[in-house]
């Protein structure tokens, strides 16, 4: 099932899907955001915006509306 | 030769440039557009190259105008920058992300070294890499180990460049792909899936994972970031920050103002009387004073901003203000330039460069002059205990302290608001995103604050110095030459009417000081602008002081200090507030009147009097287009409300 990166909640690892169309996706891309990276979503700014994201072993803060571009499906803890 | 030094922000590069250059750094541009060039000198066994700092990418397609230029020069051989041999550092401790920039600039088919910097951290983290399976993986590139941090890795490095430059690489990282264009999306978005696949096939041989990282600094964070701890946190440390400020710059400064000050007395003195020596003890040296006074602050707050960035700390402070500051057309990472802009507008404009969005840079720099600055502090002060009565409030607040902090709260509630304004006039291709790593804390390393508050004061000291000094000449010029011989009639008739008054010698060269400003070139101006001033109930002679401020605006109070001093023809010896107070029109009515001091005061707010800030607007921007749009703007903003005030009050 897939699930837009800005409805997660930390502390909860997800797996990307799919980086839909828009202005930023190249700039995704090449910070690692690619199909079948293991993410987790570390904290929230207070209000909840932005999101500061573990990926490829560091971590990158991005706005909500940018996280809204990235799919992503639930991993099962246990299996990853 | 010419050597490019690039590589992922974070990861050490500029610590890589001062351990090679040391102090044989300068900074210039780039041919053409409006980014800064570091560039140095490194000697190898082959002799003297030329080393050239890049901004931090993490890419080779460019995301912003700062970055374009590691694209432009690198794919151009004919670009008179092309290097030679390219360095790009990589953070050891985050390889995967940093091999995609590094396995680009490979492609390109340049002699590369890569600098695996950063590997005491890495190690701590368990990641242990294998050089020699990443030499294998990228062949014909050199690959050294090094710790900046810790001053390792220098002959390294430049043993690597000498190898370097005798090899090219052997064939690509991803052979079925060619160097897309700036434009085509598509095109780098299919590269960047193959060159993350590509790098994720060789990870695991050139990477051993010893220990997996235990995510302890997360702990750290959450309080950084916490709604109430967050904020509190970030509170005390700027107050700390000001304090240090306020308390050390002071001593520094009046010191330097004390120097100069002399220094033009004892000049006058000195030199033979004339033009000449006028010009050097009224124009050069307060001209070259006025830029020296600022140095103390620029330094501190640029030490402290380069020890919050060093430490981290300062990217999740933009982490935790970005969604205050959005809706504003402004970036979290405008909370240092508009803070720091308390203290003092230049070192504010010039630490905006750290917002990459260059819409929201512009209006940060646009706005940041709102903010009640410490130069506007002596002019508030006089004026506040010139016609704000010394009462309480509700019998506990101080009505003169709340209407300064009312001053400082009209400057940032306008500021936020005009920068509201801004954002909805100026137009923008590119669109703001945020994208930005929070890195590891790390200790700071102080031989870096140190080489960032000395290019600071370096590049505020030349560049926006040249502009001061010519303002400063040509306001003397003004108030030393009049039309024909206006000056010489007034002054002998000023010493015919001391000498009919039976005056002393002091107060008779004050009188004739006063007759020749008066009929000076900026006297005249003063009387020509009085018709416009006069609807915010300032006559010529606050004119005149509005129009010497200009340089800076404390000078308003040294200005008026001397204009009623010299008309002062009395014996006694009263102070600047008792000669204002009984300072009449020519009717008989007090010039200082409540509405006239608030209309001044909120003159004061909004007006941009300092060409200093002006100066350092133009150098950050590359063009003189912004500081007259900001001269303009706010010039209108303060007089229509000083208009309205004063209207409103008498």
């Amino acid at each position: 099932m897939s699930i837009k990166l800005s409805h997660i909640n930390p502390g909860t690892p997800v797996r990307i899907l799919h980086v839909s169309d828009s202005y930023l996706k190249p700039k995704l891309l090449e910070m690692g955001f690619i199909s079948g990276s293991v993410i987790d979503v570390l904290f929230k700014a207070p209000l909840g915006d932005p999101i500061a994201i573990d990926i490829k072993g560091y971590i990158l803060s991005l706005r909500l509306d940018e996280a809204a571009t990235i799919e992503v499906e639930l991993v099962n803890v246990e299996m990853s | 030769m010419k050597i490019a030094l690039v590589g992922n922000p974070n990861t050490g590069k500029s610590s890589i440039f001062n351990m090679l250059t040391g102090l044989r750094q300068h900074v210039g541009n780039f041919p053409g557009v409006t980014v800064d060039k570091r560039s140095g000198t490194i000697t190898t066994s082959t002799g003297s190259h030329e080393l050239i700092d890049f901004p931090g990418t993490y890419s080779l397609y460019p995301r912003s105008k700062d970055e374009q230029v590691v694209y432009d020069v690198l794919t151009d051989p004919k670009h008179e920058d092309f290097p030679d041999v390219v360095l790009v550092v990589a953070d050891a401790s985050n390889i995967e992300r940093n091999l995609f920039f590094f396995s680009q600039i490979f492609d390109l088919g340049l002699p590369s070294v890569l600098i695996l910097n950063m590997t005491d951290l890495a190690q701590r983290a368990g990641k242990i890499i294998d050089a020699e399976k990443l030499r294998t993986a990228f062949k014909g590139t050199v690959v050294v180990e090094t710790t900046a941090r810790a001053g390792i890795g220098k002959s390294r490095i430049l043993d690597a460049i000498v190898e370097a430059a005798k090899t090219r690489p052997e064939g690509r990282f991803i052979p079925e792909q060619n160097l897309c264009s700036i434009a085509d999306s598509n095109c780098q978005e299919v590269e960047a899936a193959m060159r993350y696949k590509k790098i994720g096939d060789i990870i695991g041989t050139v990477q051993r994972i010893e220990a997996r990282p235990k995510k302890e600094l997360n702990r750290i964070d959450k309080l950084l970031v916490h709604k109430v701890w967050g904020y509190l946190i970030f509170a005390a440390i700027l107050m700390t920050v000001f304090q240090f400020i306020y308390s050390f710059a002071a001593i520094p400064m009046d010191f330097i103002d004390g120097l100069f000050g002399n220094l033009s007395a004892w000049l006058q003195e000195t030199l033979p009387k004339g033009l000449f020596s006028d010009l050097i003890s009224q124009g050069v040296v307060p001209g070259v004073g006025g830029v020296v006074i600022f140095i103390p602050q620029i330094a501190l707050l640029f030490f402290f901003i380069a020890l919050l960035e060093e430490s981290g700390y300062l990217a999740r402070v933009v982490f935790i203000m970005d969604r205050l500051m959005r809706p504003l057309g402004l970036n979290g990472k405008s909370v240092v330039p508009l803070l720091s802009s308390v203290a003092c507008a230049i070192p504010g404009v010039m630490s905006a460069r750290a917002i990459s969005d260059w819409k929201e840079r512009l209006i940060t720099i646009m706005v940041a002059p709102l903010m009640s600055c410490s130069a506007r502090i002596p002019v508030y002060t006089l004026l506040i205990a010139l016609v704000i009565p010394k009462e309480k409030l509700f019998g506990f607040m101080n009505l003169q302290g709340l209407v300064l902090f009312g001053l400082y709260a009209l400057g940032l509630i306008s500021a936020l608001l005009i920068a509201w304004v801004m954002k909805l006039i100026i137009a923008s291709k590119e669109k703001g995103f945020l994208l930005l790593e929070l890195p590891g804390y790390k200790m700071p390393m102080w031989n870096n604050v140190g080489l960032t508050v000395w290019e600071k004061v370096k590049v505020f000291v030349v560049d926006a110095g040249k502009v001061i000094l010519a303002i400063s000449i040509i306001l003397w010029a003004m108030a030393t030459f009049g039309p024909g011989d206006r000056m010489e009639n007034a002054a002998s008739i000023a010493t015919e009417q001391a000498k009919s008054m039976n005056l002393s010698q002091e107060e008779t060269s004050r009188k004739v000081a006063a007759a020749e400003l008066e009929n000076s070139y900026i006297g005249i101006v003063g009387k020509t602008i009085e018709p416009l001033i006069k609807p915010l109930g300032y006559d010529w002679k606050v004119g005149i002081s509005l129009i010497t401020s200009f340089a800076a605006r404390e000078v308003f109070v040294g200005s008026l200090a001397t204009i009623y001093a010299v008309q002062d023809d009395g014996g006694e010896n009263r102070t600047l507030i008792d000669r204002m107070k009984a300072e009449k029109h020519p009717d008989g009515a007090p010039v200082y009147t409540l509405a006239m001091g608030l209309s001044l005061m909120i003159y004061y707010v909004f007006a941009m009097q300092c060409m200093s800030t002006l100066a350092v607007v133009k150098r950050e921007t590359k063009s003189w287009k912004w500081p007259l749009i900001q001269v303009l703007y706010m010039g209108i903003i303060a007089y229509i409300s000083a208009f309205a005030v004063f209207q409103f009050m008498s």
